[in-house]
């Protein structure tokens, strides 16, 4: 038997479309961070806009916790269900509104596949520039919360930089249109202040997303070094040169290896790590701009620097990169992808501690991540069947987390806080901060119905399980950054 | 006249916004309007908080306090190659840095990379309970944390009181080329506007002149590219190549606003292309002059002395002139006075609509 609750929700969706039988729910009960699971009372899944709207003020005035979900690509936990709440699942409001290719943009509903705005947009010649390694999969509303990234933050920025309008409705039951069709605004950025909050606002009906032309032409190179610190001091050259690539991105020897493996991806040998250089732009600018990098690469006493040559082997450099992650878990039973930032000129020295700690915990990690950005995405390896092995792979993530904090970068540069990265908040901002954010919080969402439990510290913790691959990088669908 | 603060640390100014139970930063008050609040209000200058705390041209970041000069900012960044990509307004006229955040002003360069919101990073401010907070980060990628940085861009110092600011920001390009593109009306001013918007040539900034007969396109990248791409250009639309001390002299105009009436208004409008003929036939009957920015999404306009702003018909932010802060503005939702009571309880700050 259903719930009161869930009995009061029925009134507003049909049968088929408001799940709480347990085999049902248990599908819904974790996100890309296999370690934790909680059972929902529910699943809703709205087919429009107004069907939000109602499920919201719904819980609202039976103060039900609701969580947003997208495709459940979070690697965080953000999209993890709450005990006792339900899930307001996206994913079939997917239509694309409006593409405007005079305007260059496109308004979307949210569970619309990031890479789907792209397919739509590049008959105009466009395209939606943050591109996540997840972007067969995850949508457009995910993104939103969690302000998500990929390999070209450097030029591009995070999702944030792209979302011109929105329309949410909030946890207090109010429906927002914020920002608009225009690329400039009056007063307070408020999409700014929207995107990127794991889903503690409320949820986000409508997007407005800029689009800009693909660029004309790319210039990518692969080059392999001997030692981190020469790949790290080319990334100091090349920033310091004045050019600005579109991507810059790092592999370490375990990483290779596993690619290597995996999708039989090809790099020098002998190198502990493999940098990827990406120029894009008219062609006369990438031709100019390419004379300058391949000095710069030169000079950096590489094993050997590769250029692609052509579309196939610029795609073959990017498979070997975004299949990395997925390719390196295959090592390994169960791992732990961390999200740290770094200021970039200390990369080498970060990448020595995490190999020393990584030493001194007795466990293997592998780096894959955006150079450009200082973003560290260290892939801890573990066997949970092993007595200890799992808490020693958190102790570890930990202390990654508080080393980058200490070198003054961040706990997260695109992966998002969620349950995961909630008890290092504080390691960032102090009591008074978090009481800053909390009252923000508080303003959209008063009763605390939206998401609860993320973010911010301390609350109970749900189920702990397993971790290891999602299964849609089983199955080889997706790869993770 | 509003009494005038000026604290000479960050502590003071923490000291100063506890003391006084109603106050509004300023900085050089190139944006007048802002400022202009009942006579109650403090004014809290931040004219003794100025320089740059730290600068990391490779990690293409700094942190400036917010009294900081634009000019003065510009000056080290070129030293090392680097700029604020959203091609700050006013700067020979002594804008400062924190205004150009509260204010949310972005000139031409906005084009290309984006504007303020797009390459502020980090915050460090007093909210209205007297409280030093640090929001945001210092590196150029950080997820943790709601990102009240970019809310402040445009908050016009009503949520908060800015003290100092980490910014990403870029590599200048080697050289730029300017062409003066002629347009017969404004209809080809949209069409000549959105088609240069979605080419291959990557424009750095895409204005219309405030004579409203010819767009200006600048491009910027090595110089041996730039000539290659103005050709092709000029073959699609018949213009000419501007001479460099020329075409400086121009985007500083625009930037500097010298086309504006001297003891008219100044106002700020967001724009979409399709709004644009409107808009200009509503300037002209009113005898108005206006400049067409960022590829006819914003637009500057200067009104003539008893001309009704009211009469533009969409939402405009007044920057400088008498009259009304906002005219035509939409509804404030709910959440407007909810997230100003969170950050500014006491009501300290001036509101929004003040
Ligand atoms: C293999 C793999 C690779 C990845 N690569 C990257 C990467 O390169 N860069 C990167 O940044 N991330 C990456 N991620 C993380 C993840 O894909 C992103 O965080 C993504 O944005 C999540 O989208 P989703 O649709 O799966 O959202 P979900 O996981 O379903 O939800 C994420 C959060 O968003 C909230 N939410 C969802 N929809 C809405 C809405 N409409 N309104 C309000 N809140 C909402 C949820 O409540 C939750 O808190 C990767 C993940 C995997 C598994």
């Amino acid at each position: 038997m259903p719930s009161s609750a869930v009995r009061r929700l029925s009134a507003l969706l049909p049968a088929d479309r408001l799940l709480w039988q347990p085999e049902q729910l248990a599908a819904y009960q974790s996100d890309a961070l296999t370690a934790y699971s909680a059972l929902p009372l529910a699943i809703a899944m709205p087919e429009t806009a107004d069907e939000v709207i109602a499920l919201v003020r719904a819980c609202r005035a039976d103060k039900i916790p609701f969580v947003a979900r997208g495709s459940g690509t979070s690697l965080s936990g953000g999209s993890v269900p709450v005990a006792g709440g339900i899930v307001i699942a996206l994913n079939r409001l997917n239509r694309i509104l409006r593409l405007d290719p005079a305007q260059r943009l496109a308004v979307v509903e949210p569970g619309v596949i990031n890479l789907a705005v792209t397919t739509a947009a590049a008959p105009h010649g466009l395209h939606y520039a943050p591109d996540p390694s997840s972007q067969p999969i995850c949508t457009i509303g995910g993104n939103v919360a969690f302000n998500s990234g990929g390999a070209h933050c450097l030029k591009y920025g995070m999702t944030s930089n792209h979302v011109l309008g929105l329309r949410a409705v909030l946890a207090t039951g109010e429906v927002v249109g914020f920002g608009g069709p225009s690329r400039e605004q009056l007063g307070p950025d408020w999409c700014g202040l929207f995107t990127g909050n794991e889903g503690l606002f409320g949820i986000a009906l409508e997007i407005t997303l800029q689009l800009l032309p693909k660029a004309e032409c790319f210039h990518t190179v692969l080059a392999g070094y001997r030692t981190l610190e020469q790949a790290g001091d080319a990334v100091s050259a090349i920033v310091a040169s004045g050019l600005l690539p579109g991507a810059i991105e790092m592999m370490d020897a375990l990483a290779l290896e596993a690619a290597t493996a995996a999708v039989h991806a090809d790099y020098p040998p002998g190198c502990e790590a493999v940098l990827i250089v990406e120029l894009e732009g008219p062609r006369e600018v990438v031709a100019a701009d390419r004379v300058r990098l391949d000095g710069i690469l030169a000079a950096s006493a590489p094993v050997e620097a590769r250029p692609a040559r052509n579309a196939a082997e610029r795609l073959a450099i990017w498979k070997g990169r975004k299949s990395a992650f997925s390719a390196v878990g295959r090592l390994s039973p169960d791992f732990i992808v961390q999200d740290g930032v770094v200021p970039r000129r200390r990369l080498g020295e970060a990448l020595r501690r995490i190999a020393a700690m990584t030493r001194e915990a007795g466990l293997r990690c592998a780096n894959v991540f955006h150079a450009g950005d200082g973003n560290l995405h260290p892939l801890i390896l573990y066997n949970g069947r092993n007595p200890g092995e799992l808490t020693r792979a958190e102790a570890l993530a930990g202390r990654i987390l508080k080393m980058c904090v200490a070198m003054g970068g961040s706990i997260t540069g695109e992966h998002g806080v969620g349950l995961e990265k909630r008890d290092y908040l504080p390691d960032m901002f102090s009591a008074d901060e978090i009481d800053c954010l909390q009252r923000i919080r508080a303003a959209f969402d008063p009763l605390g119905i939206a998401n609860p439990g993320k973010m911010f510290p301390g609350g109970e913790a749900p189920a702990f399980v397993q971790h290891g691959l999602h299964p849609l990088e089983k199955a080889g669908v997706i790869s993770r950054e | 006249m509003n009494a005038t603060l000026t604290p000479t640390s960050v502590i003071e100014l923490v000291d100063a916004v506890r003391a006084t139970p109603r106050v509004l930063a300023v900085g050089a008050r190139t944006k007048p309007r802002l400022s202009h609040v009942s006579p109650d209000v403090t004014l809290l200058s931040m004219r003794q908080l100025c320089g740059i705390i730290e600068y990391e041209p490779d990690e293409y970041t700094f942190t400036a306090l917010a009294g900081t000069s634009l000019h003065a900012l510009a000056a080290a960044l070129a030293e090392k190659g680097q700029y604020l990509p959203f091609d700050p307004l006013l700067v020979a006229a002594g804008a400062t840095l924190g205004g150009t955040v509260a204010a949310g002003l972005n000139g031409p360069g906005r084009f290309r990379f984006g504007g303020v919101r797009d390459f502020i990073l980090g915050v460090r401010f007093v909210d209205g309970s007297g409280r030093l907070l640090r929001l945001g980060g210092k590196v150029v990628k950080n997820a943790a944390g709601f990102d009240l940085p970019k809310f402040f861009t445009g908050s016009l110092g009503r949520f908060g009181v800015l003290a100092e600011l980490t910014f990403k920001v870029f590599p200048r390009a080697a050289s730029t080329l300017t062409l003066r593109l002629p347009v017969a009306g404004s209809e080809a001013a949209v069409k000549l506007l959105t088609v240069a918007a979605n080419t291959r040539w990557e424009p750095d900034a895409l204005d219309l002149l405030p004579s409203g007969d010819a767009v200006v396109l600048r491009l910027a990248g090595p110089a041996n590219a730039l000539p290659t791409l103005a050709r092709e250009i000029l073959a699609r639309f018949p213009g000419e190549i501007l001479a460099a001390d020329a075409a400086a002299a121009i985007w500083a105009d625009l930037c500097e606003f010298r086309w504006t009436f001297p003891d008219g208004s100044l106002l700020k409008l967001a724009l979409t292309p399709g709004e644009l003929p409107a808009l200009t036939a509503i300037v002209r009957a009113l005898a108005g002059r206006l400049h067409i920015s960022v590829g006819a999404n914003v637009a500057y306009v200067s009104l003539p002395a008893g001309a009704n702003p009211a009469a533009l018909s969409l939402p405009a932010l007044t920057l400088r002139g008498p009259g009304p802060l906002w005219h035509n503005p939409p509804p404030a939702p709910a959440i407007s006075a909810a997230v100003k009571s969170a950050l500014d309880p006491l009501n300290r700050f001036p509101a929004l609509a003040d």
